[in-house]
């Protein structure tokens, strides 16, 4: 998270009521949402700096890994953008050893309600990745996944920035673990959109794909 | 006749802007820039003495004045600088994350102990304090 004290109070108390272990990785914050976290029942990870969204994740998971009874690992974003049912059966799928990533895909179902434009983005993007790595996705850029503890092994996420959405869908294709995807929805309320991701963003992602 | 020239001269800048940026920081890339930079101020030094001979080159090429040569070459070594300059802040970016990532593990007790989280959670203004789980 990066700046959230208005939400991630309620993010991770939704969470715990779910789920036994939530970390918060906090990328530099500086309005107090380190402690609203800690005080909401998350362990808090704390970047010194901001370093993004992609770092964020891979030092999350690398948290998580250092559990000996890990069984599971659910990204979810601390905006408040997904939905803990969807969380809830996605661990399922992967703790009942249907797979080993359930992947969130916003377009399965007809729940999320997104402008043309942006929906047109996003599926280029999933397309791309397709061509790109042969995982057919129907998603590329959804923050909601699950892993077992095989697969968050294999992650190497050196894309700090958003590019890391690309960078892991490739890091998964060259592990070829059985993957699923699972249909969620983004609730975009007034308070995700005024923090999400302009469009032009996109922009920045390529760039930081094409210059390696 | 002048097309193909200059296609050909495009080909080229993009082609040595290209091995020059992809050819990452050895040591025998940097001293081939480092050549082609002192070339570069010479042949410019050298332009302001005799303007004519530069243009002279410069016709030879199929380039019409010698200064737009040397405005050529000022783009690829500018396009140069630019790509050696975003490596090397990637590079250090990559240190720094790893660094940063590095701390924020060590500042926190490692999952499972669940005693000395609440312990910490109780303080929640420490930061950069040492790591619990003994030394390196």
């Amino acid at each position: 998270m990066y700046n959230e004290a208005s939400v991630v109070g309620t993010v991770i108390e939704g969470l715990r009521e779910e789920f036994p272990n939530v970390v918060c990785v906090d990328d530099g914050s500086t309005d107090g949402s380190q402690g609203i976290a800690r005080a909401a029942g998350a362990v808090v990870v704390q970047h010194p700096v901001n370093l993004g969204q992609g770092a964020a994740l891979q030092t999350g998971i690398e948290y998580a890994l250092q559990d000996p009874g890990l069984d599971c690992i659910i990204t979810f974003d601390a905006d408040g953008q997904h939905r803990v049912v969807d969380a809830r059966a996605m661990a399922d799928r992967i703790l009942s050893g249907e797979a080993d990533v359930v992947l969130g895909s916003r377009f399965l179902d007809d729940r999320t309600k997104l402008s043309a434009m942006k929906r047109l983005v996003l599926r280029t993007a999933a397309v791309q990745s397709r061509l790109a790595t042969g995982m057919a996705l129907t998603d590329a850029h959804n923050g909601l996944r699950a892993f077992s503890p095989g697969v968050a092994r294999g992650l190497h996420l050196e894309q700090n920035r958003m590019a890391h959405a690309s960078e892991l869908v490739h890091q998964l294709a060259e592990m070829n673990p059985r993957w699923v995807e699972q249909p969620v929805e983004i609730v975009y309320t007034d308070y995700s959109k005024s923090k999400g991701q302009s469009l032009l963003n996109s922009v920045n992602i390529v760039a930081d794909l094409f210059f390696r | 006749m002048q097309i193909i020239v200059q296609i050909v001269l495009v080909l080229a800048v993009v082609i040595m802007s290209l091995a020059l940026m992809r050819g990452g920081s050895n040591a025998r890339h940097l001293a081939i820039r480092r050549i082609m930079l002192v070339l570069f101020a010479c042949v410019a030094a050298f332009s302001i003495f005799f303007p004519e001979l530069l243009t002279r080159v410069a016709h030879l090429m199929g380039i019409g004045r010698g200064t737009d040569l040397v405005l050529y070459g000022l783009v690829v070594s500018f396009l140069v600088f630019m790509a050696t300059t975003y490596q090397r802040f990637r590079h250090m970016e990559a240190a720094l994350t790893k660094l940063s990532r590095r701390i924020a593990l060590d500042e926190v007790a490692l999952p499972g102990a669940r005693d000395e989280q609440q312990r910490r959670a109780d303080q929640p203004d420490r930061r950069l304090t040492p790591p619990a789980h003994g030394g390196q």
